[in-house]
């Protein structure tokens, strides 16, 4: 790989762009393929290899080998990472914010109270000091996001889960107990979300394992959102 | 303080690192994990990257085959022409490093430069 190429290939991802990088095994040729608005173009040096198999390494997330008259070829995607998005900067928060990166899902945390969303608590975490619903249509929520509500206060919960709803998140989850659930149900009901839309939301949150602490409930949150990233409609686990 | 999409991503690991070791200006060698069967532990795309000297971060397998592509990548870096390695229980070499998983994997091997 010539070092020009890994530059391009890390500008890429650093600026949030798809792309994949086309290998021929039989003699290292490279080149690195863009994904536009209107999807994946084949690559234009190497024979044999077409726009849908470019596409479709960059849908699974995972690398494949295209057979061409000139031997294999690596199809080898970067996609955008995915991001954790945390409202409610309390102390389960900390943990998620310190341990999410690991999995792949840099944290933002979300609050707008004073003394919560600090550098302090979360080193290293982007923080957005402000009220979810201008924080996430500042940040934008997308098929790339999962969210998590930990504020405990439907001042704060309540936008968060219906700018959350409206969007494509792929995972949403909701701290809080049975009376609360029920009341946050029933206010998104009539807030006019379907039943359909009220079950989107992970809630209790995180996987059943008896978790008690704030890291235990962290990791149980994590590892459901794995679940889900890994087991799309089809967990191992009765959820 | 704009968020934005931009803002929040970071790229791979596993490269930051390998461009970091180029301008210091060592040499750097890329693995990559293009095909398995079985129960291999790695996905293919995986990466691990080998700086002049040995240092290495990412992965390739659990740990069983680390050193056999080590060694492939300083002959990469010498010479400049990539491999094409296999590792699987069938393989000649399965004694020496062989995956303990069963599973088998195919890896290439690449000099960045």
């Amino acid at each position: 790989m010539r070092s020009a190429l890994l530059d391009t290939l890390l500008e890429a991802q650093r600026s949030g762009r798809s792309v994949v990088l086309a290998t021929r095994l039989s003699d290292g040729a490279q080149e690195l393929v863009e994904i536009g608005p209107a999807g994946a173009r084949e690559p234009r040096s190497m024979a044999g290899v077409s726009a849908d198999q470019v596409y479709a390494a960059l849908r699974a997330e995972e690398a494949q080998v295209a057979d061409t008259a000139d031997g294999p070829v690596l199809l080898r995607p970067y996609t955008v990472p995915r991001r954790l998005l945390v409202v409610g900067a309390v102390h389960i928060a900390q943990v998620l914010a310190r341990t999410s990166p690991e999995v792949g899902l840099p944290a933002t945390i979300v609050d707008p109270r004073e003394g919560f969303a600090t550098r302090e608590r979360f080193p290293g975490a982007q923080i957005v000091r402000a009220w979810p619903d201008d924080a996430l249509e500042r940040i934008g929520l997308d098929e790339r996001c999962a969210l998590v509500v930990l504020a405990h206060d439907p001042k704060i919960d309540d936008p968060a889960l219906t700018a959350a709803l409206g969007s494509d998140a792929f995972y949403i989850g909701a701290l809080g107990g049975r009376r609360t659930r029920r009341q946050r149900r029933e206010r998104l009901l009539d807030a006019g979300f379907s039943p359909q839309d009220v079950a989107r939301i992970h809630s209790p949150v995180g996987l059943s394992i008896g978790a008690r602490t704030p890291a235990e409930i962290a990791f149980s949150i994590l590892a459901q959102i794995i679940d889900v990233i890994r087991n799309p409609g089809a967990s191992p686990l009765a959820r | 303080m704009t968020p934005t999409a931009a803002g929040h991503t970071s790229a791979d690991p596993v490269l930051e690192q390998a461009a970091n070791w180029l301008g210091e200006g060592r040499r750097v060698a890329l693995a990559t994990v293009t095909r398995t069967w079985g129960s291999a532990p790695r996905r293919a795309g995986s990466h691990m990257a080998v700086a002049e000297g040995g240092d290495f971060t990412g992965s390739v397998s659990g740990g069983c085959v680390e050193s056999a592509v080590i060694h492939a990548a300083m002959e990469v870096m010498e010479s400049g022409d990539p491999q094409r390695l296999k590792f699987g229980v069938t393989n000649e070499m399965a004694w020496e490093v062989g995956l303990a998983c069963g599973g088998e994997v195919e890896i290439y091997v690449e000099a960045v430069h």
